[in-house]
């Protein structure tokens, strides 16, 4: 494989970056009760993770080494500034049911990691490429937990009805558990399991 | 006094900032491995939110909101800086942080030597920010926010604390080889907010 898409396909199961790297946890727990969100969170994370480290990564020799994170912090927060201005403009309710979670990606640590771990040291074609794999590692998780939480929470899937629920004289019992805050952690916690089992390297040892 | 009774009760138990809201997370589960790390980064946060908090809801009321400028002159009536909001508060946290960090190397060097590692890394830790986001939304005043902020902090040094103390023990414990660490990590969270979810029906 050529080191430009092993930097694009590693993170998405080899590295991923919530599964083995533990960044970027809490966001990626809060927004996942339906497809929605998640699909707008996921979108909204790998563009700022693309455009910030192509950022990082051009300015990367002009940076002095001491004030680094100040600005990092500065170059993200301004890149999430946009991304949240444009989820109010466009998807309105979107970004209210979101709420504070949008300006949680300047802390979301994927961003800040991949900064400091891989724009400061690499070009920026390649870096643009890692925010990209990266912002889809980080996709997968999400979108996978938002469909698990959002088929059996409230049977449906990206608002379509699946499984009709029993309140509107259907057949299924809804799943209350799923979306309360402990599902999600549950299903992180298989995933992880399940990822594990067929990549055996990435076990912890005690 | 009542109210502000509640508001602390309310932000440590039932709308804990680790388990219901899973702010700051990331470091939640990196330093959960040890009682003493957790208990340091605990200290650390409680600290960073009671001062972060009041200074960003100075900052908000008096140079950000609409139509706040107007102390300055009546003309600036209508300006309105909310967009800001982001890159402000968290040069304002980075900023508090690196004071705390330079006031305590000077005048008491035992605490520094005790948090010193934890402080930078809270900067970037999402229950700092995520507190000052809740606190603009929910319209809280200056006292408010001020308790507002430590009660956020024990909230999640307690939860942290707690988490440290369960992984100590989850040593002795045969976890399936898929699970082991992380895996075994998210799933006792998971539990311990069901746990604290028997405090949401607590009316304040």
């Amino acid at each position: 494989m050529s080191k430009a898409s092993k930097t694009v396909l590693d993170p998405l199961f080899n590295d991923n970056p919530i599964a083995l790297q533990v960044l970027g946890v809490c966001s990626a727990l809060a927004v996942t009760t339906k497809i929605e969100t998640a699909l707008v969170m996921s979108v909204a994370v790998t563009l700022v993770l693309i455009a910030s480290n192509a950022s990082i990564s051009a300015l990367r020799n002009l940076i002095p080494p001491s004030i680094r994170i100040i600005v990092q912090l500065v170059i993200i927060a301004s890149l999430v500034i946009i991304v949240d201005q444009v989820l109010k403009a466009f998807v309105y309710e979107v970004s209210k049911q979101m709420s504070v979670f949008v300006g949680l990606i300047i802390t979301n640590c994927i961003v800040m990691g991949r900064a400091e771990g891989f724009a400061m040291q690499n070009g920026v074609k390649l870096s643009m490429l890692d925010g990209l794999g990266n912002g889809l590692g980080y996709s997968v998780i999400l979108l996978v937990v938002g469909a698990f939480r959002e088929l059996f929470g409230s049977g449906s899937l990206y608002g379509l009805q699946i499984l009709k629920p029993v309140t509107e004289g259907g057949f299924y019992q809804t799943n209350g558990l799923m979306v309360l805050a402990p599902a999600a952690f549950f299903l992180i916690g298989i995933f992880i399991w399940v990822l594990r089992t067929f990549k055996t390297d990435q076990v912890e040892a005690e | 006094m009542e109210h502000y009774l509640s508001i602390l009760a309310k932000t440590i138990f039932v709308e804990n900032m680790a388990l219901a809201f899973f702010l700051g997370m990331c470091s939640f589960l990196a330093v959960s491995r040890k009682i003493e790390t957790a208990i340091g980064l605990g200290g650390a946060v409680i600290f960073v939110l009671a001062v972060t908090c009041p200074i960003n809801n100075l900052i908000y009321n008096l140079l950000l909101r609409e139509g706040a400028l107007t102390w300055i002159s009546a003309d600036l009536a209508d300006v309105d800086l909310e967009f800001l909001t982001f890159l402000t508060f968290i040069g304002s946290i980075a900023a508090v942080v690196q004071i705390v960090e330079m006031g305590l190397d000077k005048f008491s060097p035992t605490l520094y030597n005790a948090l010193g590692v934890f402080l930078p890394l809270i900067a970037v830790n999402c229950a700092i920010l995520g507190a000052c986001l809740f606190m603009v939304e929910r319209d809280y005043n200056l006292a408010e926010s001020t308790v507002f902020g430590i009660g956020n902090g024990i909230g999640w040094a307690l939860a942290v604390v707690a988490m440290a103390a369960l992984r100590e023990k989850m040593r002795y414990s045969n976890v399936p080889e898929g699970l082991r660490g992380l895996g075994i990590a998210f799933i006792l969270t998971g539990l311990m907010a069901i746990g604290f979810m028997a405090f949401s029906g607590i009316q304040l």
